[in-house]
C-alpha cells in the first residue's frame, strides 16, 4: 500500500540541518512519499544525497526528489514582483517538496497545477493523479 | 600626473610578468553525461593521452581523478588548470541495473558500493572547485533535481559554471532546452564523443575561468 505523508514547515523549521534530513529519510525508508510543505536550502538538498547513499543497501536504492513551484519566468512582471514578495517573506517554505523511495516512485513529473505519480507495482505501472 | 604614470607602468609590468592563471576545474553532472568522455577529449587535445575509462554502464567513474598541469591557449589566452573527473552523482543507485547491463550480483553489488561513496565523495569536493564545467545529456530532460541542486550548490557557493550539453552528435539531442532551463548561464553544446564544437567549449571556458 502507498502512504504519502505531509510534512508540515513547522515540523522541520527548528531542526538542525541532520535532524531535518534524518526526519524526511526515515520517513521514505518506511517506503512512504514525503510532500514537504516549502524546499530544502541548496546545501541540505546535497546533504539529503550524500545521506541517501550511505543509507543505500539492497532493499533500500535510494529516493527520487522533485521540487514544485510556480515557474517565475513565465509570469509577466507583476506576479513576479508577488512572487519575489511572497518568497521574502515565507523563505523556504515557498513550494512543495516530494521525496519518495526510488523503488516506489517511478517518475514524479514537474507541473504547477497537479502532481503525477507514475507508480510500480506488482511490475505492472499504474497512474495516480493527485490534484 | 606622477601616480597615473607610475600606476600604468605597474600595471603594464604587471600584465607582462603575471603568471598565467592555475585553477582547479571540475566536471560534474548525472552519471553517464559524458563527463569522462570530455575529460578525454580535453586531454587528448591538449596532452595526447586519455584520462579515464568510458562504459555505456552508468558509474564508471567511481572515484574522483585528477590530471595536473593542463595547459590551453587560444591566440593570447592562456589557462593553466588541474582537471578534476568525479563521478556521476545520483540520488539513486540499484544493483539490479547492473546485473541487466550483463554484471555478476557480485560485480554489481560491488559497483554499486563504490558508486554510493563516489557520490559522496563528488558533493564534498564541491567545496574545492575554481570553476565547474556540468555536463548534461543533451538527449535528457535537463530539469532533473540533480543537475538542480548541482548547479543551485555551485551558485550558493558564488563558483563559476559553465554548462556543457553534451552528445548533439544524436539525434534527440536538443541544446535550446538546456539554455531555456538554465538562462543565467553559458551553455555550449558539443559531442565529446567525436569532438564537435569544441572550438567553442574552450572559447566559453576561456570567458568563465580565463
Amino acid at each position: 500500500m502507498l502512504t504519502i505523508q505531509f510534512v508540515p514547515y513547522h515540523e522541520i523549521e527548528g531542526l538542525s540541518q541532520a535532524k531535518k534530513i534524518r526526519k524526511l529519510l526515515d520517513i521514505v525508508k518506511e517506503n512512504k512519499i514525503v510532500i514537504l510543505e516549502g524546499r530544502l536550502k541548496m546545501p541540505e538538498e546535497a546533504e539529503l544525497i550524500k545521506e541517501t547513499m550511505e543509507a543505500i543497501d539492497e532493499r533500500f536504492k535510494g529516493i527520487e526528489t522533485s521540487v514544485i513551484s510556480s515557474d517565475a519566468k513565465n509570469l509577466p512582471f507583476m506576479s513576479k514582483m508577488r512572487g519575489k514578495l511572497v518568497d521574502m517573506l515565507l523563505g523556504e517554505k515557498h513550494g512543495i517538496s516530494v521525496i519518495g523511495p526510488a523503488t516506489i516512485v517511478k517518475e514524479i513529473k514537474k507541473d504547477p497545477n497537479k502532481i503525477q505519480l507514475l507508480l510500480s507495482e506488482g511490475g505492472q505501472k499504474k497512474r495516480r493523479q493527485k490534484k | 600626473m606622477m601616480n597615473i604614470l607610475k600606476k600604468f607602468v605597474d600595471k603594464v609590468f604587471r600584465d607582462l610578468f603575471k603568471k598565467k592563471k592555475h585553477i582547479r576545474l571540475g566536471l560534474y553532472g548525472p552519471p553517464n553525461g559524458g563527463k569522462t568522455t570530455l575529460a578525454n577529449r580535453i586531454c587528448q587535445d591538449w596532452l595526447g593521452e586519455d584520462m579515464g575509462s568510458v562504459s555505456p554502464i552508468a558509474h564508471e567513474t567511481r572515484e574522483i581523478y585528477v590530471k595536473e598541469e593542463i595547459n590551453i591557449k587560444s591566440g593570447r589566452k592562456e589557462l593553466s588548470f588541474n582537471l578534476v573527473d568525479t563521478p556521476g552523482i545520483a540520488t539513486k543507485i540499484d544493483y539490479e541495473n547492473f546485473v541487466k547491463k550483463g554484471l555478476s550480483v557480485k560485480e554489481a553489488k560491488k559497483r554499486a558500493r563504490e558508486a554510493t561513496k563516489g557520490v559522496i565523495d563528488a558533493i564534498k569536493w564541491l567545496d574545492d572547485m575554481d570553476t565547474v564545467i556540468v555536463v548534461i545529456d543533451a538527449t535528457k530532460d535537463p530539469m532533473s533535481q540533480v543537475n538542480i541542486t548541482i548547479i543551485g550548490n555551485l551558485q550558493a557557493r558564488k563558483t563559476p559554471v559553465l554548462i556543457v550539453a553534451n552528445k548533439t552528435d544524436l539525434k534527440k539531442a536538443d541544446v535550446k532546452k538546456i539554455q531555456a532551463a538554465f538562462p543565467q548561464y553559458s551553455v555550449v553544446g558539443i559531442s565529446a564523443r567525436y569532438g564537435n564544437n569544441m572550438d567553442n567549449f574552450y572559447e566559453a571556458l576561456f570567458a568563465i575561468a580565463g
